[in-house]
C-alpha cells in the first residue's frame, strides 16, 4: 500500500512540476506589455521601463522561471502588478469566497441529483426515468449565466429574497454571507446536478444488474437495504470520479457566475489579470488550479482504494 | 426545536435587513463596472481610480466642474502675471488633511515636485511639463513659475493626477488613500466595494458606498432589486429606455469627452492619399450608426472636439453621407476594389458600431476585413506598432485635440500647420485667443481628414428618484458626489 501511495506522490509532482513549465513558457508568449496596461497611452518611454524594471521583467526568462519557483517553495509569493500586494494574500482572500462556493454548489448538486438519479434507476422504463432524464436534458442544455440572471431577476428583483449581487464579507456575519452565496451556488450546482443525475443513473443500473444483487434479492434482503448498502456502494466508483472533477472545475469555472453575480472569488481575479497581462497573478492562480486538480485525482484515487477492495493492490 | 427554529429566523432576518440598507436617506451606493487597481491617482493611468476617488476624497489647487470650467478649490484665487509665466495661487485656510495633518504651501511644493520628478509615476507627466519652480512663499500661498506660457495650467491642474497630497501619507495612497476632499476613505473591500464617509457633519451623504458590478445586466437588476441606488453610467443603452419608462428611476442622458473615430492609418498605402480618406468619410452615415450601435444614444461630431464644450466647431456637414461621392473620389484616386483590414477593441460602440461601418464602407466599393481584439493586443498592434489599416476607438480624454501635434502618435499623421496652431495654443493663456485657435486646430484635422469623426459617446446616468446632484455631463473622468443629495 505505501509503495503505491509513494508511487501517486512522484506522479503527483511530477505533472506539477511540468505544468508550472508549460504555463511559464505559453505567458511568455502571450502578447502584450503589462507596464504599458498599468500607465496608458501618454505614458512616457522612460517612465515605462523604469517600471519594467520594478517588475523584474527586463530579466532573461529561466531566471525568472527559477525565481519564481524558488518563491513558491519557499513561501514567499511575488507582487501582483496590478494591485501591488502579496499573490498569496489576494488568492487567500478570493478562496475565502470561492471555496464556500464550490463546496455548497456540490453539496446542492449531489443532494438533488443522487435521489433523482437512483430514481431513475428504479423506475426505469417509466414517467420517473422520463421525468428525471428530461430534467437532465434541459439542466445540461442551459447555460448557467442564463440561468443566474433569470434567478436574479426572478428571486431577487421580483421576490426580493435574495440580494442581486455582491458578497457582503465574512465580517458582516455568517448569515449575511451565506446568504448571499445562495443564488450563485444554485446557479452552479444546477448544471452539474444534470450531470451527475446521468452518472448516478447509470452507474445503479449498471449495478442493479449484477449477479450479487440478484443473490441478494433471493436471500430476501429488502430493496431498500440492497439499494443504499450493495449498489450505491458500488455506484460511488464512477460517481466519485465525477464529483472530483466538479470541485475542481467549480473552484476555477465559476468565472462567469462570479461575474453574473459580483463575487470577488478566484475565477473573477484570473479572469481580470488576464485582461490587465498581471502575469504574477495568473501564473500562480493557474499553478494552484493545476494543483487542486491533481491533488483531488489522487485523494480520489485513494479513495478508491479504499471503498472497493479490488481497487487496492495486492498485499 | 424552538431554539432551531429561532436561529433560522435570525439568519433570515438578517437576511433580509441587508437588502433594505441601500434606502437610508443619508448613504449612497454607486455601481461601477470597473474596479481600479489602487486609489492613488497619482501613480495610474486608469480612470476607474479617479471616478472614486476625484473630489470626494483628493483635491487640487484647481477642479474642473460639471460644466468642464475651472473653479477654485484648494486655491480660493490666483494672480496671473502679465507676461503668463508666474502664477501665484493664494490658499485656503483651516483645511486638514484626513489623517489630521494641516494642509499648507508645503504639501503643494512636494506634490507638484513629486508628479513631476524625473523617476515619478505618474501617467500624465506632460501636465507638468510647462513647470519650471514651484516655490512655498509662506504657508498660504504658492508660486509657480513655468519656463513657458501655458495656457491650459488652470485647467490641467484641475485633472486627478495634480491633486495634493501629503509626504506623510503619499507612500500608502494606493490602499489608504489620505486626501482634503469632504470624504475620507473607510474600507476597500476587493473585488467588492469602497466604503467612504463624510468627514463635516454637514454633508447631507454620510455614506458613500461605491461597488463594482462588472455586469451591465447585473447592474440594471441591482438598481431594480434596490441593492444600489445609482449609476453613473450605465453600459446598457436597451435597458435605459425601460427605466426612462419606470416613475421610480430618473434618466439623465449626459454628454462625455469620448469622442468616437474611425481612425485611419495615415501612412499606408492607399489611405496616405486624402482623397481615399475623404472617400471614407463621405461613405459613413453617423446618424445609422448611433442609432444601430448605441441605441440612438449619442451626438454626431464632425471634428475631434465634445460638442458640448463652447469653442466645438460644428463641421459634419463638411463630409455628408454620400456613397456616390464617395466611389468617384475613389475612382480619381485609383483606389477601386479596395481590401481593407478593421481591428476592433471590445467596448460596444467598437465591435457593433464597426459591423455598420463595414457595411457602409462596402456601399461604396471597399471590402472590409473585421479583426476584433483584446486591449492589450490593441495597444500592442494599433497603437504601438501602427499595424492597422482602420480601427474604431474612443478618445476619453479632455481637451486632446494636441494628440494631432505629436510624432509617432498611432494616427501617422504630420501636419507642420497644425503643429504651428498646437504650439501657439500653448503659449496663450487668453481665453478668447485659445477658443479661436481650438478652431483652427478642428478645422485642419477635419479638412485633412485625418480620421472619421463619428460622435460623442452619450452619458447614461440611472438612479433612484429623489436623489439630487449627481452630474449629468463627464467633462472629467469622476464621480463628483460632493454635491450629492437626498430629496
Amino acid at each position: 500500500m505505501l509503495a503505491f501511495l509513494a508511487r501517486r506522490v512522484l506522479v503527483l509532482l511530477a505533472t506539477l512540476v511540468a505544468a508550472s513549465l508549460a504555463i511559464f513558457l505559453v505567458l511568455e508568449v502571450l502578447p502584450g506589455d503589462p507596464a504599458l496596461l498599468i500607465l496608458g497611452l501618454e505614458a512616457q518611454d522612460d517612465t515605462l521601463a523604469a517600471l519594467r524594471g520594478q517588475m523584474g521583467l527586463d530579466r532573461p526568462a529561466p531566471e525568472r522561471y527559477l525565481a519564481w519557483i524558488g518563491g513558491l517553495l519557499s513561501g514567499t509569493s511575488g507582487i501582483s502588478h496590478t494591485y501591488s500586494v502579496p499573490v498569496f494574500e489576494l488568492i487567500g482572500e478570493r478562496l475565502a469566497v470561492t471555496v464556500p462556493l464550490a463546496a455548497i454548489a456540490l453539496m446542492l448538486s449531489t443532494v438533488l441529483a443522487v435521489p433523482l438519479g437512483m430514481l431513475a434507476a428504479t423506475r426505469r422504463g417509466r414517467a420517473g426515468d422520463y421525468g428525471v432524464m428530461g430534467f437532465s436534458q434541459i439542466g445540461m442544455a442551459i447555460p448557467n449565466f442564463w440561468f443566474a440572471i433569470l434567478s436574479i431577476l426572478l428571486f431577487a428583483v421580483t421576490l426580493g429574497w435574495f440580494p442581486a449581487s455582491g458578497f457582503p464579507g465574512w465580517q458582516a456575519g455568517a448569515g449575511a454571507a451565506l446568504w448571499a452565496l445562495v443564488l450563485p451556488a444554485f446557479s452552479l450546482a444546477l448544471p452539474e446536478a444534470a450531470i451527475l443525475a446521468r452518472v448516478t443513473r447509470a452507474a445503479v443500473l449498471e449495478t442493479l444488474g449484477a449477479d450479487y444483487v440478484r443473490t441478494a434479492r433471493a436471500k430476501g434482503v429488502g430493496e431498500r437495504r440492497i439499494l443504499w448498502a450493495h449498489v450505491l456502494r458500488n455506484a460511488l466508483i464512477p460517481m466519485t470520479t465525477i464529483l472530483g472533477l466538479q470541485f475542481a472545475f467549480l473552484l476555477a469555472g465559476s468565472i462567469v457566475v462570479e461575474a453574473v453575480f459580483a463575487l470577488p472569488g478566484l475565477g473573477r481575479l484570473i479572469f481580470q489579470a488576464v485582461t490587465q497581462r498581471d502575469l504574477v497573478v495568473v501564473r500562480d492562480v493557474v499553478l494552484l488550479l493545476v494543483a487542486v486538480v491533481v491533488v483531488v485525482n489522487f485523494a480520489v484515487d485513494v479513495a478508491y482504494a479504499a471503498i472497493d477492495p479490488r481497487a487496492r493492490p495486492a498485499a | 426545536m424552538n431554539r432551531f427554529l429561532h436561529a433560522i429566523t435570525v439568519s433570515v432576518a438578517i437576511g433580509f435587513t441587508s437588502i433594505g440598507s441601500a434606502q437610508a436617506k443619508d448613504s449612497l451606493t454607486i455601481g461601477f463596472t470597473l474596479e481600479p487597481p489602487h486609489l492613488d491617482p497619482t501613480a495610474g493611468a486608469a480612470a476607474a481610480i479617479d471616478e472614486i476617488v476625484y473630489a470626494n476624497v483628493f483635491e487640487g489647487l484647481t477642479r474642473i466642474d460639471q460644466n468642464g470650467v475651472v473653479q477654485p478649490q484648494l486655491a480660493s484665487r490666483w494672480d496671473v502675471s502679465g507676461d503668463g509665466l508666474t502664477y501665484t495661487f493664494h490658499l485656503k485656510d483651516g483645511i486638514t488633511f484626513h489623517d489630521g495633518t494641516a494642509f499648507d504651501a508645503s504639501d503643494v511644493v512636494f506634490s507638484l515636485d513629486r508628479a513631476r520628478a524625473e523617476d515619478s509615476v505618474n501617467a500624465q507627466k506632460p501636465l507638468f511639463a510647462a513647470i519650471d519652480t514651484v516655490k512655498a512663499v509662506d504657508p498660504k500661498t504658492v508660486r509657480i513659475t513655468l519656463s513657458r506660457p501655458e495656457g491650459a495650467l488652470l485647467f490641467n491642474l484641475g485633472w486627478g493626477d495634480a491633486v495634493i497630497v501629503a509626504p506623510e501619507s503619499a507612500a500608502t495612497n494606493k490602499t489608504d488613500p489620505v486626501g482634503t476632499g469632504p470624504f475620507k476613505f473607510v474600507r476597500w473591500t476587493k473585488g467588492d466595494r469602497v466604503e467612504l464617509e463624510a468627514v463635516s457633519q454637514g454633508q447631507p451623504i454620510r455614506k458613500a458606498v461605491f461597488r463594482f458590478i462588472p455586469d451591465p445586466s447585473a447592474q440594471v437588476a441591482a438598481l431594480k432589486a434596490g441593492d444600489i441606488d445609482a449609476v453613473a453610467n450605465l453600459n446598457a443603452p436597451e435597458a435605459v429606455l425601460a427605466f426612462q419608462a419606470d416613475t421610480n428611476f430618473e434618466v439623465a442622458i449626459g454628454s462625455t469627452e469620448g469622442e468616437t473615430i474611425l481612425a485611419m492609418n495615415n501612412a499606408r498605402t492607399p489611405l496616405n492619399d486624402i482623397r481615399v480618406r475623404r472617400a471614407i468619410s463621405h461613405a459613413i452615415d453617423r446618424q445609422a450608426i448611433i442609432d444601430g450601435a448605441m441605441f440612438g444614444f449619442g451626438t454626431p461630431i464632425g471634428t475631434h472636439f465634445a460638442p458640448h464644450n463652447p469653442a466645438y466647431v460644428d463641421l459634419t456637414a463638411t463630409y455628408p453621407h454620400d456613397p456616390a461621392k464617395a466611389r468617384a473620389l475613389l475612382k480619381e484616386a485609383g483606389a477601386e476594389n479596395l481590401k481593407l483590414t478593421l481591428k476592433l477593441p471590445p467596448p460596444a460602440y467598437a465591435r457593433r458600431g464597426g459591423e455598420i461601418v463595414a457595411a457602409q464602407l462596402k456601399e461604396a466599393g471597399i471590402e472590409v476585413e473585421i479583426i476584433p481584439v483584446e486591449w492589450a493586443q490593441w495597444l500592442e498592434q494599433v497603437f504601438r506598432g501602427t499595424d492597422y489599416d482602420l480601427t474604431i476607438v474612443s478618445h476619453t480624454e479632455p481637451m486632446d485635440i494636441g494628440i494631432y501635434a505629436r510624432d509617432k502618435y498611432y494616427f501617422n499623421y504630420d501636419s507642420p500647420e497644425l503643429k504651428a496652431v498646437i504650439e501657439k495654443l500653448n503659449n496663450t493663456s487668453n481665453p478668447d485667443a485659445r477658443t479661436k485657435l481650438l478652431g483652427e486646430a478642428q478645422e485642419i484635422v477635419t479638412r485633412d481628414a485625418v480620421a472619421v469623426y463619428m460622435f460623442q459617446l452619450a452619458r447614461l446616468g440611472v438612479w433612484r428618484k429623489g436623489l439630487e446632484g449627481m452630474w449629468r455631463n463627464a467633462p472629467v473622468q469622476a464621480t463628483d458626489i460632493t454635491g450629492v443629495r437626498w430629496k
